[in-house]
């Protein structure tokens, strides 16, 4: 990493700029003048890609800390700090980073600022605090798995990695939660709560020049302390298919297929992202908003081929943008009365068919038109804006985020093809059923 | 009994300004609104934030319409509607939808039936078109019924097997019993969506899916009359006229607490929705209510409740309640997932925060800090293409006036502490709450 000067600036279009505080701190300011608003997001190069076995799950349990008070900020006034200023704000951690956010009236970025600030700095892990985030953390692990579709994800990306520390959930295993201390917790916050291991940024109806002040008065006083390295990771190449099958009481069924699937650096990852559009319809880049709106997928091949034919009641693909190889998932609701047996079949039957004869020029055209959509539709606010180059930013670069139109623009069929191939081989392959046994 | 009362109907014109003579008002969102001779009313507001618009048409054809043994009839004709049309077949749409990257979601509420999609400026007239067709002349393939049938089968199977929407729609049935048309599950029963034929639906949609019953809604970058203008193209030929609105009672209170358990045992955690009837949403009182409601589960996180169950006590991930005023009184009910040894003590702390807050009211301070949250949310709410456009069906459903957003903050400001405390005199009482517990928990015969 390039040593941290002050004033040293990208300009990647008028109204967006990066620079870099003296303690290493990134910021990226955006102007965006349509609403009175403006939206700051704090990111840490951490998550649970970082976490080693006895403490899955520290990453995102220290996200549910940082919420509570902090040397300057009193336990007892978190509460409404930027309500106040109508403003909402809420964090999450995922496997490569964690981050906060706070969206209010203009008139709040010193707020938003301060908070982020003493975030970074200043949190106070009372032991009390502690053990009411574990039970909370505990709620809300049991929560999920009440979702078998959640629970069958999680079984299989344990499945598909056996050795990179993607293989186990954000949240963390159950029986590391039970056992975590409050010194693993404050020990692995000191350590990648640093300046240099952070992405600030502010999107609105902000000045650039005077809004970096603010940030320079809020954050600069925070000393520089080199940020932990990254542990080289890689999952040795899957030597075969794997399968997981879970039977537990339940009313549905349901069927993943997950694959290997290059990181968002990587230059085969346009070309997966069309595949996957081509296959079950194009869903953006966005994971902050682009999940909530379904996908245009009914002339997607899978769609087709299983919801049109009765096998499946939904049908979706996955490839969100990470930092290393991850995976690309297919996901698909059986239908009362089709079998798992089925949907696999015709699901594979369809991947066995791209894999040899690609896709049509006119599937080309209808991915790359849908995805320049969905990139519009997936950055209409100032939370969505921020969102998004703070991502990027921190698994990636701002200029890749720059750039996504037209890396999409530029894929070519033959390069869909050879990606088919390479990534949706057996070899590569994890099978996942959740398969119900009607309640005795 | 109770009262009978019909929807609102179309909004009157914009009432006027109420406020501090001579103070300054912001002018707000001055949404451009024209009504066709076939009684379509159109609302168009230019929004520059993107090159796109978004386009909202609702209908007042949602579930309270089923007939009593058609229940998931409204759901039905949702999945339905858009899989060919008079002119074109389900493939032919899919081509035009998919090939601009424009997914259309019809969704279904208890009073409004609701077509809605995004799409780049440059296609924002073909768009409007085929939701033109597709609202105004489906034509319901009877292999789109058969496979979308299926669909809805499985989605009522997974509801069966979830806590959350277990607790829901039993909290629901209890609250509003006999049949009633917000106590129903919208999806229907397994049993029932299977007796409805594709005469059910084309009846459904020729009965209830006219120009005088909907309203249509256009927010993007793109000028509002061109955005008019292509509006009354597209709709000036529809025809037809609705049947009158149904009846829908007004519910009854609870007489005492009713307490349900649904065992689901192959779950980890247990999901409680307890809750009450309150008011309509024409009601004075309504802005009380939202006050209150978020004092006591909204304001920062879940309010009393999140302070109380989640920040202190720890036992739950998730605590708030929510407030649905509606044509009639809606409910207001509070959801909670917890470890099931947990489930007595959270019910516990539920029922001291109804009683503290219906016997000592809020605090001032309380009352303050929700009123500036409320009011300077407006911003974020009004920021999106489909933020102002749900807004806005939402005021003219509600027939609120077409300045709604600038009298907001005044509307809360002039709420009261009495106001508020009384609302919670009248309807947070324990002794008449509905509980339900869906999940790994056995009923030990409390009451």
């Amino acid at each position: 990493m390039p040593s941290p000067k002050r004033g040293q600036t990208g300009l990647y279009n008028p109204c967006m700029r990066v620079s870099r505080l003296d303690n290493g701190l990134r910021v990226i300011v955006q102007e965006v003048h349509t609403a009175p608003l403006a939206s700051v997001w704090c990111w840490y190069g951490v998550g649970s890609k970082n976490e080693t076995p006895g403490i899955t799950g520290v990453s995102h349990w220290v996200e549910h800390m940082n919420f509570r008070g902090t040397r300057n900020i009193p336990r007892d006034q978190v509460k409404g700090i930027i309500e106040q200023f109508g403003g909402s704000w809420n964090g999450y951690t995922w496997i490569d980073e964690t981050t906060y956010l706070e969206t209010a009236t203009r008139d709040a970025l010193d707020r938003m600022l301060f908070i982020e600030a003493e975030r970074m700095g200043n949190c106070l892990y009372d032991p009390e605090d502690c053990e009411a985030e574990r039970t909370i953390i505990i709620s809300e692990l049991q929560g999920g798995e009440n979702d078998p579709d959640q629970l069958l994800d999680q079984e299989l990306t344990s499945t598909a990695f056996k050795a990179h520390p993607y293989r186990h959930p954000t949240i963390g295993w159950l029986a590391d939660l039970q056992a975590m201390s409050r010194d693993d917790l404050y020990g692995h916050y000191r350590r990648y709560y640093v300046p240099g291991n952070a992405t600030l940024v502010v999107v609105g109806d902000v000045e650039t020049d005077d809004a970096l002040r603010r940030v320079e008065a809020a954050f600069g006083r925070i000393p520089a302390v080199d940020p932990p390295r990254r542990p080289a990771l890689s999952e040795p190449e899957q030597g075969g298919e794997r399968r997981v099958v879970l039977r537990r009481e339940g009313t549905t069924a349901y069927f993943k297929a997950g694959y290997h699937a290059p990181g968002v650096s990587d230059p085969d990852f346009f070309p997966v992202l069309v595949l996957d559009a081509v296959l079950t319809g194009a869903k953006g880049l966005n994971l902050w908003s682009s999940f909530r709106t379904p996908p245009p997928q009914r002339r997607a091949r899978l769609y087709r081929a299983l919801v049109e034919r009765g096998l499946v009641s939904m049908v979706n693909g996955a490839l969100l943008p990470t930092e290393q190889p991850f995976l690309y998932v297919i996901s698909a609701t059986v239908s009362a009365g089709a079998s798992l047996a089925d949907v696999e079949a015709a699901t594979l039957a369809e991947l066995d068919r791209v894999r040899r004869e690609g896709i049509t020029p006119d599937e080309l055209l209808l991915a790359q038109k849908q995805l320049r959509a969905r990139l519009v539709f997936e950055n209409d606010s100032v939370t969505n804006i921020a969102h998004q180059l703070g991502y990027f930013a921190t698994i990636a670069s701002v200029d890749l985020y720059q750039g996504l139109a037209s890396r999409v623009a530029a894929v070519t069929l033959d390069q869909v093809a050879a990606a088919a191939t390479r990534y949706l081989a057996t070899a590569n392959q994890t099978i996942g059923w959740f398969e119900p046994e009607l309640h005795g | 009994m109770a009262d009978m009362k019909r929807p609102a109907h179309p909004a009157p014109e914009a009432t006027a300004p109420v406020g501090a003579a001579g103070s300054v008002r912001p002018a707000g969102l001055q949404p451009s609104r024209t009504v066709l001779d076939n009684g379509l009313a159109i609302l168009v507001k230019e929004a520059r934030t993107m090159p796109a618009v978004t386009i909202n048409l609702a209908v007042r054809a949602g579930s309270a319409c089923d007939p009593a043994d058609s229940v998931g009839l409204a759901y039905f004709v949702s999945k339905t509607i858009d899989r060919g049309t008079e002119r074109r077949s389900v493939d032919e749409l899919a081509e035009e939808l998919d090939g601009r990257g424009v997914s259309l979601s019809v969704n279904v509420t208890r009073h409004l039936l609701t077509i809605s999609c995004t799409c780049l400026v440059d296609d924002f007239e073909a768009v409007l078109g085929l939701v033109g067709e597709i609202a105004m002349a489906p034509s319901f393939p009877p292999s789109e019924v058969e496979t979308r049938r299926g669909e809805m089968v499985t989605a009522i199977r997974q509801d069966q097997d979830n806590p959350g929407v277990v607790a829901v729609e039993q909290l629901m049935a209890t609250l509003y019993p006999n049949g009633h048309p917000y106590g129903r599950p919208a999806k229907g029963t397994v049993e029932g969506v299977g007796q409805l034929t594709r005469g059910d639906l084309a009846r459904f949609h020729a009965r209830w899916c006219a120009p005088g019953n909907a309203v249509l809604v256009a927010v993007g970058d793109v000028e509002a009359a061109r955005m008019t203008d292509a509006a009354s193209r597209v709709f000036a030929g529809w025809r037809g006229a609705a049947d009158p609105a149904p009846m829908v009672a007004e519910p009854a209170p609870l007489t005492r607490r009713t307490r349900r358990v649904r065992p689901m045992m192959n779950k980890a955690q247990a999901d409680i929705a307890y809750g009450f009837t309150t008011i309509a949403r024409r009601d004075p009182a309504y802005d009380a209510y939202w006050l209150m409601n978020n004092i006591l589960g909204q304001y920062a996180m879940g309010g009393r409740l999140g302070e109380s169950i989640r920040e202190r006590q720890g036992m739950a991930y998730y605590v708030f309640s929510s407030f649905d005023a509606n044509v009639v009184a809606g409910p207001l009910f509070v959801r909670a997932g917890v470890n099931p040894a947990n489930v007595d003590r959270a019910i516990e702390s539920i029922d001291r925060e109804m009683t503290a807050m219906a016997g000592k009211g809020v605090t001032d301070r309380e009352l303050a800090e929700s009123k500036q949250f409320l009011i300077g949310s407006m911003p974020r709410q009004l920021e999106t293409n489909t933020g102002i456009a749900s807004f806005l069906q939402m005021v003219e459903y509600f027939g609120l006036g077409l300045d709604y957003d600038v009298r907001l903050p005044e509307l809360l400001r002039a709420v009261t502490r009495d106001e508020v405390d009384a609302a919670a005199r009248r309807t947070l009482d324990a002794d008449r709450a509905a509980v339900v517990i869906a999940g790994p928990y056995q009923d030990d015969g409390k009451p």
